[in-house]
């Protein structure tokens, strides 16, 4: 046994590391590294550097544009880039509905969507989760209604979507939508893409509770989708969506941005006074730090565990992943607010949202705490909640 | 043994929450954090009229003399109905002159709703350390004259009348030569800079530039405030863990409620039985909760301090957990609605955070528990 990469894989890691100090544009990181909300143009801007770069499609196979890495090199380019602090690159393209357009789609909606999506030519947003409609995603209810006319067949889509990540932004979404109502939930789902400008679509927008507009309602009013956006076939959206779903977890885990959070909250903690001494040094607090990081240590090589077995896509225990990874973070937020103390408390928009260069109170590094820590409660909630990965644990690989 | 509330109590405690329900819900509450004031001048009216003011104030000074169980009750309602008014900072800041017998003109108007007040006793090294002190206080021929910062006051700029903790000697934690004094908010030198908190109150961070006030500001013996200060803050802490019991019985109720409303996969979620048991851990985290707030209530008026001490920290440490376990899983169980503004159980959740994290948190209390010498000795 070899916990250690080999000499290419090192050396590829200096190389990418080498290439980030070069390109991460130094307000990108500032941003980034101090827990400020990034907008629109910060996540195009990245992307575009990255793309030129030909590293945005990490997962992807050469022949559409992507790197065609090896899990290992993906997992060290994924910890290299959280480790200098960049951007992410939004899922929604990139890692979910592009393998479905590969996997699925023909050749025209190849030819066409790829490779805008290499270049952030298009934002997607991902319109799967419906107010009824959560954890039990199957049992979705927006209609879509095939019509055939002379200017060409089309869907009438009618319905609403919710909780559509940064949907404010978007040029397109893929939708689940349903395409026959007579038969059983899963088979009469469709997997639709929907240009976000045609008329009767409304966005309405919901604000978390750290006050920041990530998510959206999506309102469908006789919209209008022409049969060519269509993935695959009809009625069978929901294999699709599984397999997309299971694309949603790679890198759940994000041990490499833990690992970053780990070393701010260490930084952070040890500038932080507690019985005359740092509050690194405070037994009790160091030792939940400590917890945390031995929790990462292990994580990290479960996750090296998993890759090493590359079978291509992740299986079962991806949802292992996903709740430790999504519990190491919220852990991690926690231990920061409590760092700062009352420091938590004061709530300034305008330096959060990078208006103002400093913050009211004056620490700029607890400013943001708080939000951080209610912000991130989503984790445990979105991507499938926790109680639904310990479900597929339970029954996938218990067998119980 | 008696753990029931006197009809007085009751009745007190209806009508708070017939008032919050009334001219106090969560839309109103909305509009009064978007105000410029963040404040509510109606409301601070009513919660007047309604006598919650003169509750804790001495009967010579036109109070009830309320006890603080009569205050667990007024605190665990307007913690319920989320209510950001300046009472808890006044309140907590009118104990001081309370307790050191004093200003009782001060006392009168605050009975009568006339005058709020704020207790300025946190400073930025500090955390959570009430005796680390930068802010001086140094003697000079018409009294005294105050310089330094007080950070995070919550509703400092709403007050008319300030309690402020300063050094006359020592080094920066001790907790010897600790002074305490009430002064005018306005008084010259005194600039104030507010803010809003992320549980929707105002706060201030207050500087206090060659601040001369005159003898009679000073609460007890020049440098030996400390046994006041921290009487003082117990109360304000037992005034927390009151507020705690009623938002976790708010939240406690909705996620329950939502539980039995909430429909996938065809049956309400609360059929789940992980969602079942992880309702029944929130609900033994609440009584263990509130058998502690009691207790603190109880033995804060207890004549001997370590007493007083030990019980109310406990008491936080304990409120602090069940706060920080109920307000996470309530959200977590509400699902996506959880993590929106738009739900009144998250802004309770964001309250419980934050009672947390004042006057002191889980950690800070867990090790005042332990300083006290009875732990030891029981071993
Ligand atoms: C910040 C954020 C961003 C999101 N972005 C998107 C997006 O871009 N696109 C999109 O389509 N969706 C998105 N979602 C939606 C997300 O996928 C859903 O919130 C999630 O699937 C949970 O559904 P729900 O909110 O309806 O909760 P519910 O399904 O109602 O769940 C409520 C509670 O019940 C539990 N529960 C439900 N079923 C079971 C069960 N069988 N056994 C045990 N417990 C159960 C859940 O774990 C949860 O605790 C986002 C959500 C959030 C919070």
């Amino acid at each position: 046994m070899d916990l250690n990469y080999n000499t290419e894989d090192l050396s590829f890691r200096d190389q990418v590391r080498s290439y980030l100090e070069t390109n991460l544009p130094a307000d990108l990181k500032h941003k980034v590294l101090q827990h400020k909300r990034l907008h629109k143009e910060d996540y195009v801007r990245w992307h575009k550097i990255l793309a030129k770069q030909g590293w945005v499609a990490t997962g992807w196979p050469t022949e559409f544009g992507g790197t065609g890495w090896s899990a290992t090199r993906r997992h060290i380019f994924e910890e290299e880039c959280a480790r200098a602090g960049t951007p992410p690159i939004l899922p929604f393209g990139v890692a979910m509905v592009a393998p479905v357009i590969m996997a699925f789609g023909n050749q025209a909606q190849k030819d066409y969507f790829l490779p805008r999506i290499l270049n952030c030519d298009d934002w997607w947003c991902q319109g799967y989760s419906e107010p009824g409609s959560g954890s039990d995603l199957a049992s979705i209810k927006t209609r879509a209604e095939r019509v055939n006319s002379l200017e060409g067949d089309h869907y009438v889509v009618n319905g609403q979507k919710t909780w559509t990540t940064l949907a404010q932004h978007a040029d397109m979404i893929f939708c689940l939508v349903r395409t026959d109502t007579g038969v059983r939930k899963q088979e009469g789902i469709s997997f639709l893409l929907i240009d976000m400008k045609t008329p009767g679509i409304t966005v309405r927008p919901i604000i978390m509770l750290d006050e920041d507009h990530e998510v959206n309602e999506v309102f469908f009013d006789n919209v209008k989708v022409p049969v060519q956006n269509l993935i695959g076939d009809e009625n069978k959206g929901w294999t699709y969506a599984k397999y997309l779903l299971g694309h949603e977890r790679t890198n759940i885990a994000a041990v490499g941005r833990a690992k970053r959070e780990l070393q701010f909250l260490k930084r952070y903690a040890s500038e932080q006074q507690k019985n005359a001494a740092s509050l690194l040094s405070d037994p009790i607090y160091a030792s939940k730090v400590a917890v945390l990081e031995i929790e990462l240590m292990a994580l990290e090589i479960t996750v090296l565990r998993v890759i090493s077995q590359d079978s291509g896509r992740p299986g079962p225990e991806a949802s292992l992943l996903k709740i430790k990874g999504t519990e190491i973070q919220q852990r991690l937020t926690e231990l920061m607010m409590e760092a700062a103390g009352p420091y938590s408390l004061p709530f300034d928009a305008a330096f959060l949202d990078g208006e103002s260069e400093h913050s009211i109170v004056g620490d700029d590094d607890a400013a943001p705490l708080a939000s951080y820590y209610f912000n991130y409660r989503k984790t445990s909630i979105y991507g499938g909640s926790n109680e639904i990965q310990k479900n597929i644990i339970t029954q996938m690989i218990l067998g119980l | 043994m008696d753990f029931n509330l006197t009809q007085e109590q009751s009745q007190f405690a209806d009508a708070l929450r017939r008032w919050v329900e009334k001219d106090y819900n969560f839309e109103q509450r909305k509009h009064i954090i978007a105000s410029d004031a963040g404040v509510s001048p109606s409301a601070w009216t009513a919660l007047a009229e309604l006598g919650a003011l003169a509750l804790p104030i001495p009967e010579a000074q036109g109070g009830f003399s309320g006890t603080a169980i009569d205050m667990l009750v007024i605190m665990q309602e307007l913690g319920r109905g989320l209510v950001i008014e300046p009472y808890f900072a006044t309140v907590l800041a009118a104990e001081f002159l309370k307790l050191a017998g004093q200003h009782d003109h001060l006392l009168e108007q605050v009975a009568s709703g006339e005058l709020q007040m704020a207790a300025a006793l946190n400073e930025k090294q500090a955390r959570h350390e009430l005796f680390n002190i930068a802010t001086s206080a140094s003697q000079n021929a018409d009294g005294f004259v105050i310089n330094g910062v007080k950070t995070v006051v919550l509703h400092g700029a709403q007050a008319g009348q300030l309690i402020v903790s300063a050094r006359s000697s020592g080094a920066q934690r001790d907790s010897d030569g600790i002074s305490l004094f009430v002064l005018d908010a306005n008084a010259a030198g005194i600039s104030r800079r507010e803010y809003r908190s992320i549980d929707g109150y105002r706060a201030a961070d207050i500087t206090f530039n060659q601040v001369q006030l005159p003898s009679s500001a000073l609460l007890v013996t020049q440098g030996a405030g400390w046994p006041l200060l921290e009487a003082g803050c117990d109360y304000g802490v037992t005034l927390l863990c009151a507020e705690a019991i009623g938002v976790m019985e708010a939240i406690f109720a909705a996620t329950l409620d939502y539980l039995k409303t909430r429909q996938q996969f065809g049956v309400p979620i609360g059929k789940f039985q992980v969602l079942q048991h992880r309702m029944a851990e929130m609900f033994m985290e609440l009584e263990q909760a509130r058998s502690m707030a009691t207790l603190a209530a109880v033995k804060l008026s207890s004549e001997d301090a370590e007493e007083r001490r030990r019980t109310v920290s406990a008491a936080k440490a304990r409120i602090g957990q069940a706060a920080r376990y109920i307000g996470q899983q309530a959200v977590q169980l509400h699902g996506g609605m959880g993590v929106t503004n738009e739900l009144p159980a998250a802004h309770m959740f964001k309250r419980l955070t934050m009672i947390e994290l004042s006057l002191g948190d889980t950690d800070h209390h867990l090790a005042r528990f332990i300083a006290q010498p009875g732990f030891k000795a029981a071993a």
